[in-house]
């Protein structure tokens, strides 16, 4: 038999724990709802379409740093992509278990625990100051290269082990070598998983500031090369919200940023739960 | 002959690739410590790291005051986020049916997906004029730690949540079967067979709050004064770092880049402290 406190206890400890979903909700709730509610007003064809102005009165639209997130995020991504998949086929195709293995993975979880800050101090002393690229967007996205390599690699490499082995077998009973294997099977069959690691990927370079706030100079004028300095969307959040009376601007920018960040999530849910629907149906 | 050319060339590309994060990390290590290590030999190790004056202008560098900010945002932000993590992991893993578990996990998920200067900017339009309230200006070490909670809690939810679940059901059925309650079998047997696996979280949690930037730049103030209660302004590691780098020369950047130093080793420290944790959890489930 259940005593009286042992019940009323359960209850309490049951209010507890519903507590906590129900005010970690509440927070989100309230921080994207306060920054659509403050932001969406702001934002129209002329807010997207000029750029921005500058002064303490943060005149203008957000048409340059959009400019400039899209450039900083191509050129990462040529970089990023290729050595991450690469990165990710050694480690679920090629590699021994063995020490240099557990190496290679201890250096993979140590670079992701780094601050971002301190990859924007190795991007300043390296990019900007030793290779002489300056305050650029170049110096900013190859910080944002080594800053995203562990998320690109290990989300790759679960893409890949979610392959099933049967077809690695098959193909490799028909002949082919290993690389025609990984190339013409595994890596096919694991493109929604890759997509949805790129996605991913493009998801925290949107997001990111502080390693871009020290390598990319912040300048808010349209950029016409790659070694002109630029300020993302975030960056230039940081700048109104800091540097001018702007707060409508800085919320309305926020929120474009709040929108593609929730259509981000939508569809990395969306291709992730087909991934795992695909590879169920076919083994 | 050509495709057994190809295998071979692939196999070299693939393995050279594999170990771009190790060298990256080197390099990250090598860098700072080149440029760091000017400023420690000048200044001196203990007067650098304990030395409460930072004013770059007359030659002073000692960052005692913003090893103070960043330690104290980072244990003011667990003590709210870790029994809220915690309480919403368990949820999350015991408690809730399917259908709260499948709009509060895309929650958590968006929480990380925020980027970090909306927070800051929220902190900065919503809570500072809350905290100013209470006292102060509002830029405070307070309202910091409540924008870090909310940037710390996916982490800490997460970890907490996956090491829960990995626990074998028959532990649940046997404490069930003795007749506990939800709550007893929660406390007295999941919690402890999880805690190593929550502790790795909570360190976790605590490695992202010491490294957080933007938002604690907009919201903390970044006064290079010594803060005397949870009401003052004050500055991070991080924010130092990030508020001066991009003018500072001389003894004054290398003094930055040796802020860097610390603050990786803090993140070093808390980094092995969650792997301790992590083998212990694997090996008593492995036991169990």
């Amino acid at each position: 038999m259940l005593n009286v406190s042992a019940k009323q206890t359960q209850k309490l400890a049951m209010a507890g724990i519903w507590g906590g979903g129900v005010i970690t909700l509440l927070l989100l709730i309230v921080i994207i709802g306060y920054v659509l509610l403050q932001g969406l007003p702001g934002i129209n064809w002329e807010f997207l379409t000029t750029n921005p102005k500058g002064g303490l009165s943060g005149e203008g639209g957000i048409l340059s740093t959009v400019v400039s997130t899209l450039y900083l995020i191509g050129i990462t991504l040529v970089l990023l992509v290729p050595i991450g998949i690469g990165s990710a086929v050694y480690l679920s195709e090629y590699a021994p278990n063995n020490r240099l293995t557990r190496i290679i993975r201890y250096g993979i979880e140590t670079l992701a625990g780094i601050p971002s800050i301190i990859f924007g101090l190795f991007g300043y002393a390296l990019f900007v100051t030793v290779l002489s690229f300056n305050f650029s967007i170049l110096s900013g996205a190859l910080t944002l290269v080594c800053l995203l390599l562990p998320t690109m690699i290990t989300t790759t490499e679960e893409a890949l082990k979610a392959v099933s082995y049967s077809y690695r077998e098959a193909a490799l009973a028909l002949g082919t070598t290993k690389w025609q294997m990984i190339s013409r099977i595994v890596l096919p069959s694991a493109i929604p998983g890759i997509v949805t690691a790129v996605i991913l990927c493009i998801g925290r370079a949107i997001g990111e500031t502080a390693c871009l706030y020290v390598t990319m100079g912040g300048s808010a004028a349209m950029p016409s090369s790659l070694l002109e300095g630029g300020r993302t969307l975030s960056l230039h959040v940081f700048y109104l919200a800091m540097e001018t009376n702007a707060m409508d601007k800085a919320m309305a920018t926020a929120a474009v940023l709040i929108i593609i960040i929730i259509l981000i999530n939508a569809l990395t849910n969306l291709l992730a739960g087909r991934f795992q629907k695909r590879l169920k149906g076919i083994s | 002959m050509t495709r057994y050319f190809t295998d071979k060339l692939a196999k070299y590309i693939v393995f050279i690739s594999g170990f771009t994060a190790v060298v990256i990390l080197l390099l990250i290590a090598l860098f700072i410590l080149r440029e760091g290590l000017p400023a420690f030999s000048e200044i001196g190790v203990f007067d650098f790291i304990f030395g409460n004056v930072w004013r770059p202008g007359i030659d002073q560098y000692g960052i005692l005051s913003m090893i103070v900010g960043s330690i104290a945002v980072t244990i003011v932000s667990m003590i709210m986020a870790v029994p809220l993590g915690i309480a919403c992991a368990i949820l999350l893993a015991e408690v809730a049916p399917s259908k709260v578990r499948n709009i509060l996990r895309p929650a958590v998920e968006l929480l990380v997906g925020i980027p970090s200067v909306v927070y800051g900017l929220v902190g900065l339009v919503l809570l500072v004029p809350i905290v100013s309230n209470i006292g102060g200006s509002g830029f405070s070490i307070l309202t910091a730690s409540i924008v870090l909670m909310v940037m710390v809690l996916p982490t800490i939810i997460s970890i907490s949540e996956d090491s829960i679940r990995a626990i074998p059901a028959s532990y649940r059925e046997g404490a069930l079967a003795l007749g506990a309650t939800k709550w007893q079998t929660i406390k007295g047997v999941i919690l402890p067979a999880a805690k190593s696996g929550i502790g790795a979280g909570v360190v976790l949690g605590m490695g992202r709050a010491i490294g957080e930037t933007m938002a604690m730049i907009m919201v903390i103030g970044n006064s290079i004064a010594f803060p005397n209660s949870l009401l003052d302004a004050a500055r991070t590691l991080t924010g130092n770092i990030a508020l001066e780098i991009n003018y500072a020369t001389g003894t004054h950047e290398s003094a930055l880049f040796a802020t860097g130093v610390v603050l990786f080793v803090f993140i070093l420290l808390l980094n092995s402290v969650a792997t301790v944790f992590l083998k212990r959890g694997s090996n008593a489930q492995r036991l169990g």
